[in-house]
């Protein structure tokens, strides 16, 4: 439990203005300016405009689920009110002359999110755990059903769509351009992630670490542990109708899609795999999540069985995610000791290479020959050309797959030797 | 200074009117009356199952009474929540340590400070440039002798050191009356030594309650004693004339020794 | 009347349906203080495998054991998995559940594809039982109440008349002095949740017939089934039964009676809008109620929390 506490959000800070905090950020924005320069192609700003948005929904989903104990299985409803709202914002812009500049509708779906979370967080943050899980889910059901009914706000079946660049123009941008969004998206995920960042470090953030630790405690400081989580509850819902913002000016259409459970799970998957203990935890989630979506949705159609494997190995084995993963090696790091495992890593890194690929093979090969037309046996993977049908090709991958889970499995004990001898126990007194 | 302020200074810090609580069928707390004045260091002992806890529940706000009232400062707190109640001035410990394992001892104190600091769900202000707060909470660090341990999470202080984290929690929003449930429980003698001379040294000039097995604790801390045996106060006195009370020799002190 | 009959009646099985996910989830929580958010995904894997079965050997056969199969993976995964996530608190169980629901849609759908299967009622069961005034009841429904009524009263029997049941219905009422029982709660969690899984997946395979076994069915119903135990009162089991009950006949009736909201508001004596397709209240004019059934349970659901936060019987909030 320790490593979640070793996280930069609870490590306290005594210096007023310290380079060293600004750094990280410095280094992000030029990063985040940099990118496109690197990667000018459109797919790959498609890919970094939806990272951008996902990065924002994340940290803010994270706001509950980290910082606030709160999880929650509908949030996709923040975000796509917002979004929705946005849409139609973008709307009276183009058809009845309303005067907004683009860079601002963000602040108008954050808005009206926040007015969301206030409402629906009245009766949702009573309680923490279970039951507001449950609530949320319920909440977000009704509106994602409600989307179908409700035609005039959220369109039907064919959602809400716009133009985007039907505004007045913004110093000679109108946003035609899939890199001018992409600068608007990257303004905003920095202002949104300083602000949830700074959120943390004021009163209700610290209190919010509290109540999700100990509301009993909290209770007996002075504070109402609902209204804290009720505060909590609306900045999140604010940063998430950014985030809906956002996602109306890049893909200028919003649908039930947008609400539904399926979206609202996705950001609990992401925000979990990056690490819910950290700041930069949803972060990572956020762009290795895009990455595999994408990518692997390149590769396979399973690409959804892999990640949902992945989602459950995180829970059941690195509770702290990615970058608790990578967190843990801090401690050997600065004792000097990262060294000691690098000769097991290293033994392990091939063995467990071949048993993904050999496992993932299984899986392709049996899909294959089910979903094959008939006639069309054939099939290419990793570079070979062979027929997915009969038992052969299943069983050598099978086959492989097992042989290198049982190498992994002898070269256990090497790795946790020198995991031990990394991480000597300190006993204090 | 107007009557009713008059009559709120007159009051008892904590006055207890016919109190019961039930939870089912079974009644814990029958009919207790008591009065804490302001400044005075007040102690309820008891053999196990007195109802000692579910007393300092019924103060704190934890559980609603059954029957009768608690008044602090002079104050009916009916129905209020515990939150509520802290504001009014009055904070409490726990039986099992109560602090926030993943944050820093220093944290653990500054989150004690916000609410009667003002930041309360302020989020315009950043903690950590906040002076008057820092400050305040060094200060407390130095009273309760654990600056060496600022920056060290709370999960991971000796047990003894999370007993007095507790202490410096509880009375760090400045509350005027403190209440504090067994402190000691589970300490050495030497430990039990330490954590008694800082609760005197930290509850100076305050209301204390305190709930405690320790009978040496109890004798030595406390101006009055109050015995609670099966939810009933049978005696409420001096430490000397407790000592000498037969019903409290028979009821609570005999059984003691008869383990 | 007839076809109000006929709805009292589709309402008490999808009532005794929900109930019988319902009453294995409220066990479990109650039990293990987890709420399995994959139990839908068992009820799904109960009709997929009471379809592989009877594909072989018929109907019968798979009655039995589907239920069997899935309580067994239940079991396994409650003792590999969930025990596993146990220590880090509630919230990694609960995100831990959800996964698994992830993760059995994925899987079903990489097993039997992502089309709905033909798994048909068996013909000893294709008649109608009797009829309404026109409207007859199909002899399978008939089969389903009295499946559903035998496991509640099996469960009442177990509950209140064995020993296992004693430690059970001790954990329901006070769930941290179970663990001080001399008994090896483990083996009770693991057993329990494997029975609550297996009736789910008994479920599913009397459901699978009727509601269509496709990918989508777990997470269609199991909105539904968390709603009806909010509903009810987490952890009370007759809250359960009353609520699905309630939803059962609510979701029933509306989808049956066509009451458009036209009607109403002019029955309350507002006036239609001339010009409607422009009108912002376009929408609530043109409902119906067959539209809006299927969200009444949610509405239902958040209309409890801010009257009776606890549920309809559930405990006082602590």
């Amino acid at each position: 439990m320790s490593r979640i506490a070793n996280s930069p959000l609870t490590a306290g800070t005594r210096s007023l203005i310290p380079l060293s905090s600004a750094l990280p950020w410095l280094i992000a924005i030029a990063f985040l300016f940099g990118l496109p320069v690197v990667f000018p192609s459109g797919s790959a700003l498609t890919i970094m405009n939806q990272m951008a948005i996902t990065i924002i929904f994340a940290l803010a989903y994270n706001m509950l689920l980290g910082q606030g104990g709160m999880l929650s299985f509908g949030h996709a409803v923040y975000m796509g009110l917002g979004g929705f709202f946005c849409m139609h914002v973008l709307n009276w812009v183009e058809n009845d002359g309303l005067w907004l500049p683009l860079p601002l509708l963000p602040i108008l779906g954050g808005l009206f999110g926040l007015l969301f979370a206030f409402l629906i967080g009245g009766f949702s943050t009573r309680r923490a755990g279970t039951v507001f899980a449950m609530i949320s889910l319920g909440v977000g059901e009704l509106i994602a059903a409600c989307s179908i009914i409700i035609v005039v706000f959220f369109g039907g079946e064919e959602g809400v769509s716009g133009d985007r660049t039907m505004g007045p123009e913004f110093f000679g941008i109108d946003f035609a351009q899939q890199q001018e969004v992409y600068y608007l998206s990257a303004v905003w995920l920095i202002v949104s992630a300083l602000a949830m960042y700074l959120f943390s470090r004021t009163p209700i953030g610290r209190i919010a670490n509290a109540v999700r630790d100990n509301e009993e405690r909290a209770e007996f400081l002075g504070y109402s542990q609902r209204n804290v989580r009720w505060i909590s509850f609306c900045a999140s819902g604010f940063f998430c109708g950014i985030a809906g913002a956002l996602f109306a000016i890049n893909f200028e259409i919003l649908t039930e899609e947008n609400l539904n459970l399926a979206t609202s799970g996705e950001i609990l998957l992401v925000t979990f795999l990056g690490g819910v203990g950290f700041f930069i935890g949803p972060i990572i989630g956020a762009v290795v999540f895009i990455l595999l979506k994408t990518v692997l949705g390149l590769y396979t159609e399973l690409w959804a069985l892999y990640a949902g494997i992945l989602f459950l190995l995180t829970v059941m084995f690195f509770p702290n995610g990615l970058t608790g993963l990578i967190a843990m090696h801090v401690g050997p790091y600065k004792r000097g000791r990262l060294g000691v495992l690098a000769l097991p890593y290293i033994k392990m890194v091939g063995p467990l290479m071949v048993f993904i690929l050999s496992g993932a093979a299984v899986f392709e090969i049996l899909f294959h020959s089910r979903e094959a037309a008939t006639g069309e046996g054939e099939m290419t993977l990793y570079g070979l050309t062979f027929s997915s049908h009969g038992i052969l090709p299943v069983a050598v991958a099978a086959g492989i797959a097992i042989a290198s889970f049982l190498l992994l499995h002898r070269l256990a004990p090497q790795l946790r030797e020198a995991w031990d001898a990394a991480n000597p126990v300190d006993r204090r007194s | 200074m107007s009557m009713a302020e008059r009559e709120a200074e007159r009051a008892a810090a904590i006055e207890l009117h016919e109190l019961e609580k039930s939870f089912g069928l079974a009644k814990i707390i029958h009919g207790v009356n008591l009065a804490v004045p302001p400044g005075e260091r007040h102690a309820i002992i008891g053999p196990n199952g007195a109802g000692k806890s579910t007393l300092f529940n019924l103060i704190t706000g934890k559980y609603s009474p059954s029957g009768g009232a608690v008044h602090i400062n002079g104050q009916d707190v009916a129905g209020l929540k515990p939150y509520q109640i802290n504001r009014m001035g009055l904070s409490r410990s726990f039986q099992i340590t109560n602090i926030f394992p993943k944050m820093t001892v220093f944290e653990n104190i500054r989150c004690g400070l916000l609410w009667k600091m003002n930041y309360r769900y302020s989020f315009w202000h950043l903690v950590d440039r906040q002076h008057d707060l820092t400050e305040r909470a060094e200060e407390i660090l130095e009273q309760i002798n654990m600056t060496a341990r600022r920056d060290d999470l709370a999960g991971m202080l000796a047990y003894a050191e999370q007993r007095a984290l507790e202490i410096g929690v509880t009375i760090a929003g400045g509350a005027d009356i403190i209440m504090l449930d067994e402190p000691c429980a589970g300490m050495s003698t030497s430990e039990t030594e330490y954590i008694v001379d800082l609760i005197r040294q930290v509850t100076a000039g305050k209301t204390l309650v305190i709930v405690e097995h320790d009978m040496g604790v109890i004798f030595n801390l406390a101006d009055r004693i109050s015995v609670l045996v099966y939810g009933e106060i049978i005696a409420t006195d001096t430490p000397e004339n407790i000592r000498g009370n037969a019903r409290v020799q028979e009821a609570y002190l005999g059984s003691e020794d008869g383990h | 009347m007839s076809l109000f009959a006929v709805n009292i009646l589709d309402g008490l099985v999808t009532g005794l349906l929900l109930f019988m996910l319902c009453s294995g989830l409220t066990l479990i929580f109650s039990m293990m203080g987890v709420l399995n958010f994959a139990h839908a995904s068992f009820y799904m894997l109960g009709a997929y495998f009471g379809y592989q079965i009877s594909a072989y050997v018929g109907f019968w056969p798979g009655l039995i054991f589907a239920p069997i199969i899935v309580g067994v993976a239940g079991a396994l995964i409650e003792r590999y998995g969930l025990r596993r996530v146990h220590q880090f608190g509630h919230v990694p169980e609960l995100i831990f559940t959800f996964g698994l629901a992830l993760l059995i849609e994925e899987l079903v759908q990489f097993i039997w594809g992502k089309s709905q299967k033909a798994y048909e009622a068996p013909l000893a069961l294709d008649f109608p039982a009797f009829a309404i005034a026109g409207n007859s009841f199909p002899a399978y429904k008939v089969f389903m109440i009295f499946m559903a009524m035998g496991i509640f009263l099996v469960l009442l029997y177990i509950l209140t008349k064995t020993r296992i049941g004693m430690i059970i219905q001790a954990a329901l009422s006070y769930p941290a002095t179970v663990q001080n029982l001399g008994h090896n709660v483990p083996l009770v969690f693991m057993g329990v949740f494997g029975v609550g899984t297996a009736m789910a997946g008994l479920a599913g395979v009397i459901a699978g017939p009727v509601l269509g076994t496709f990918p989508g069915m777990a997470f269609q119903l199991g909105s539904i089934v968390f709603v009806t135990i909010v509903v009810g009162g987490l952890g009370s089991l007759w809250g359960a039964l009353v609520a699905s009950l309630l939803i059962g006949w609510l979701q029933t009736f509306a989808a049956a009676y066509n009451v458009g909201m036209s009607d109403l508001l002019i029955a309350l004596g507002f006036e239609k809008p001339l010009d409607l397709a422009n009108s912002a209240l376009r929408d609530l004019w043109s409902l119906t109620l067959p539209q809006v059934g299927p969200i009444l349970p949610y509405l239902l659901m958040v209309l409890i929390l801010i009257m009776r936060p606890q549920g309809l019987l559930g405990k006082r909030e602590t």
